[in-house]
């Protein structure tokens, strides 16, 4: 009965101190667009509230489902201060809706294997595509692109297709990339390795991890994981010689803002280095601004590739048609 | 009796919700655009695929669902909800156990390698086919067994005394039934296939495996075609129309006449042959359809222990969405269980649900925040969805009980209100438990049009499912689809349930 009363006289009082809160400060939003992932319980998007908030005086609120295709319908009338998640082939189609504004931060300073010049689209971080596998299933991984055309047929990779998921564009491109006239022919030696192609990346890796395949497209960030969350080391990138395409993770502040001061200082807060320090383990990725000596141990002891490959948003409209194409041209062979 | 102006309403709003939309898509596109040049060849393959899929699930579900309907044994009724289960799986963890058991690491081929035989591989068009015949083959045979379970005991026992042999009860009896349901059945499967899209791809193993629903979404969330994206979906939606009205017109009338339901012995199944030739049927669609099941129990049970609460909170909304979405579609169901109505349901399994969900996106984003809404359009579009579904299962039996009772009840001037209480409903009480159950399932593990938008707070559990593996944590994702399918499985059982209590299928 008494644990009742003052069960009860707390809630009220808790009930009061809510509305009190509510009544008070009228607090800025800031709604930023993301993608799926980011924002789900197991993605960097609660880490990046809790220290934006902490620092801004605000209330940042994610918002997600399909990025552009989203903010390309809402057009002027969108509702988001902040885009969070692009990838570089939907940048230029972007860029051309005239929503975005520039985002005001220093290039200069990233840490990216390529150079970056964009004013409107400002990256947090970037990996490349890889195969990647299991030491103990696959004990002599294929040392260049040429020797993974020429395995052996009993060599299974899975991978993803370009016209449903990016990490399968960005493969259609950085075959393009390595092969050029050549790439039909490519596709056509590895079509004997392919087992299956899947529509996105979740369902080639769950493939992987059962054990169905030896090699999966991926990242060469994804051993970092592995090797951090589980302590399992059995899992690499191989890593090619002719070159890795680079896949890089961009934010851009919304033109149409209501609170444009607020979406400058989250620009500005991608590229702290709190936020930079935490967005390696938060989204399994590599910091687009902060050197190799600082990432955690994990990603310090990643095997990266000497040759980036990069089709720039133009290149890489231009060459897309042609690397799907080839794709599948030389898999329908 | 019928009620017209319900019947109306209710056809009025699929059309609305399907046509609509989609209209919404062609004007925010300003326009028909043209097809591109692979459409073609997808569109080959998408009718080859929904075509051989659709003949073999009902050719293989004519044995098993004429076993289950003359055996009876400890634990039948358990089997046949089991067997139902991978119609309702979500697609990504129903392909997981698919290949747990047929892939190139799963138990066909260790146990192939064991004995020293050669292996076999499931990708490529035989493995579409694989993958379409597991989800549909429960749907197929529980339409099936429906069709066997409403012939009327006195028509058996009619047979039994006028002497008549096995072959002749097949084609006095069974035959007739079948050519009316079979190719229903046959219809309603080839209509799921045509916007099949994530199965085909995973199995098919590559270009050759394009199908339309392929296509609108590389249009749609590519190359922001929405123009192509609303034309291909128009496509999808004439094609299937053109099957559900060529199954209609296939199909003859009821005409079993009435009967006291009850169960008779089937004297034409008691010879050793016959109980042989339905174990095996029973036996093999038990292994087929169970052993990938088991199998992802199997590996969830692990990451049964990773699941946080965010997980269970999702869960908790799936369910609240799966009831609501019974409740909908099955007062939707009930004023179009005739012929017409029945082809102005079609719509709802046709339209894909990506021009559908942007579609309502364009409508509603003048007037509201469609992420507010995000929940409650799910279970709208899901009990769209089902519908057809339920008015296969109901339209047959609401037809015989009109034919049936109808003259009777105009004989004896029941109001509507009695006519639906004391015989309408009553009559078509196995039915109704079995939409409903099919529509909760179906519709806990739809993705659906919440993957379009919806904020962090509002996740189902199969978004939770894909957002897990998205983040690398693949054991909690398989833990969280073993929830998925005990949740789906469950609520199928008690509305199934409900349905049958005192009734002996």
């Amino acid at each position: 009965m008494r644990a009742t009363t003052i069960f009860t006289a707390t809630a009220t009082a808790a009930g009061f101190a809510v509305l009190a809160s509510a009544a008070g400060a009228q607090e800025r939003v800031l709604t930023v667009y993301a993608g799926d992932y980011v924002a789900s319980e197991w993605g960097p998007g609660p880490r990046i509230e809790e220290l934006f908030e902490a620092r801004c005086d605000c209330d940042l609120q994610f918002s997600t489902g399909d990025l552009l295709p989203r903010i390309l319908l809402e057009g002027e009338n969108t509702d988001a201060d902040v885009v969070f998640g692009l990838n570089t082939d939907v940048t230029r189609r972007a860029r051309e809706s005239g929503l975005f504004a520039p985002h005001g931060q220093d290039t200069g300073a990233l840490t990216l294997p390529v150079d970056w010049t964009d004013d409107v689209f400002l990256p947090y971080n970037y990996g490349h595509t890889a195969f990647v596998y299991d030491t103990e299933r696959v004990t002599e991984p294929p040392e260049s692109f040429d020797a993974l055309r020429e395995a052996p047929d009993d060599l299974t990779l899975v991978i993803q297709d370009p016209r449903t998921s990016i990490s399968g564009l960005a493969l259609a491109l950085w075959v393009d990339a390595v092969y050029g006239e050549d790439a039909e022919a490519a596709w056509a030696d590895l079509s004997d390795n392919i087992l299956t192609v899947t529509q996105g990346w979740s369902e080639s890796y769950g493939l992987f991890t059962e054990g169905e395949a030896d090699m999966v497209l991926s990242y060469t960030t994804s051993p970092a994981y592995h090797l951090i969350a589980e302590d399992d080391d059995t899992v690499k990138a191989a890593i090619f010689p002719e070159g890795h395409y680079f896949m890089v993770e961009l934010a851009a502040k919304v033109a149409t803002t209501d609170v444009p001061e607020l979406a400058d200082s989250f620009m500005a807060f991608m590229m702290s280095e709190e936020f930079q320090q935490m967005i390696a383990t938060g989204n399994w990725s590599i910091p687009a601004k902060l050197p190799r000596e600082e990432w955690p141990e994990g990603f310090q002891a990643l095997e990266l590739p000497e040759t980036v490959l990069f089709y720039d948003e133009d290149e890489a409209a231009q060459r897309r048609d042609a690397a799907i194409e080839a794709w599948r041209a030389g898999l329908s062979r | 009796m019928a009620r017209r102006p319900l019947a109306l309403i209710a056809g009025g709003l699929v059309a609305a919700l399907t046509l609509v939309p989609v209209a919404a898509v062609l004007w925010r596109a300003g326009g028909p655009a043209t097809f591109a040049a692979g459409d073609g060849q997808a569109l080959r393959f998408t009718l080859w695929q929904a075509a051989v899929s659709a003949a073999v699930s009902v050719a293989l579900a004519v044995p098993v669902a004429r076993a289950l309907a003359r055996r009876a044994f400890p634990g039948r009724a358990v089997l046949v909800t089991l067997l139902g289960a991978p119609f309702i799986l979500p697609v990504i963890v129903a392909v997981l156990g698919l290949i747990a058991v047929f892939g190139n690491a799963g138990i066909l081929n260790r146990g192939l390698e064991a004995l020293g035989l050669p292996g076999v591989t499931v990708y490529g068009a035989h493995g579409v086919i694989l993958a379409h015949v597991f989800f549909n083959l429960p749907l197929a045979t529980r339409m099936i067994l429906q069709g066997w379970l409403a012939i009327p005991g006195e028509r058996l026992r009619l047979a039994a005394a006028l002497g008549l042999g096995p072959w002749q009860v097949v084609r006095v009896v069974e035959w007739p039934m079948l050519r009316r349901v079979a190719p229903q059945a046959a219809a309603v499967i080839f209509v799921i296939c045509l916007s099949s899209f994530a199965v085909a791809l995973t199995l098919g193993g590559g270009p050759r495996a394009t199908t339309v629903e392929l296509a609108i979404y590389q249009a749609m969330r590519f190359e922001f075609d929405l123009g192509r994206a609303a034309m291909l979906a128009c496509l999808q939606l004439a094609l299937a129309m053109a099957a559900g009205l060529a199954a209609l017109a296939l199909s003859g009338a009821a005409g079993m006449g009435a009967g006291l339901d009850r169960t008779v012995p089937r004297h034409d199944a008691q010879r050793a042959g016959a109980r042989f030739v339905d174990t095996i049927a029973i036996g093999a669609a038990a292994v087929f359809l169970l052993t990938p099941l088991a199998l992802v129990g199997g590996n969830g049970a692990a990451g049964l222990f990773d699941l946080d609460a965010p997980v269970w909170r999702a869960a908790g909304r799936s369910v609240t969405v799966a009831l609501a979405s019974t409740a909908l579609c099955l007062l939707w169901a009930l004023p179009l269980a005739t012929r017409r109505g029945e082809v102005a349901g079609l719509p709802g399994i046709a339209v894909s649900p990506l021009v559908l969900g942007t579609g309502l996106f364009i409508l509603a984003r003048p007037y509201v925040n469609p992420v507010a809404l995000a929940l409650p359009v799910t279970a709208i579009v899901n009990a769209l969805m089902a519908l057809p579904f339920a008015l296969r299962i109901l339209r047959p039996e609401a037809e015989a009980v009109r034919a049936d009772y109808g003259r009777l009840a105009a004989a004896l001037g029941l109001s509507g209100r009695v006519w639906l209480i004391r015989v309408f409903l009553p009559r078509l009480r196995r039915p109704l438990g079995f939409a409903a159950g099919l529509t909760a399932a179906l519709s806990m593990g739809d993705l659906g049009v919440i993957a379009l938008f919806a904020d962090p707070e509002r996740a189902t559990l199969p978004l939770q499912v894909y957002r897990l593996m998205a983040s690398y944590r693949m054991e909690a994702a398989q833990g969280a689809a073993l929830v998925l399918l005990a949740l789906s499985l469950g609520l199928f059982w008690v509305f199934d349930r409900g349905g049958r209590v005192n009734a002996d299928a």
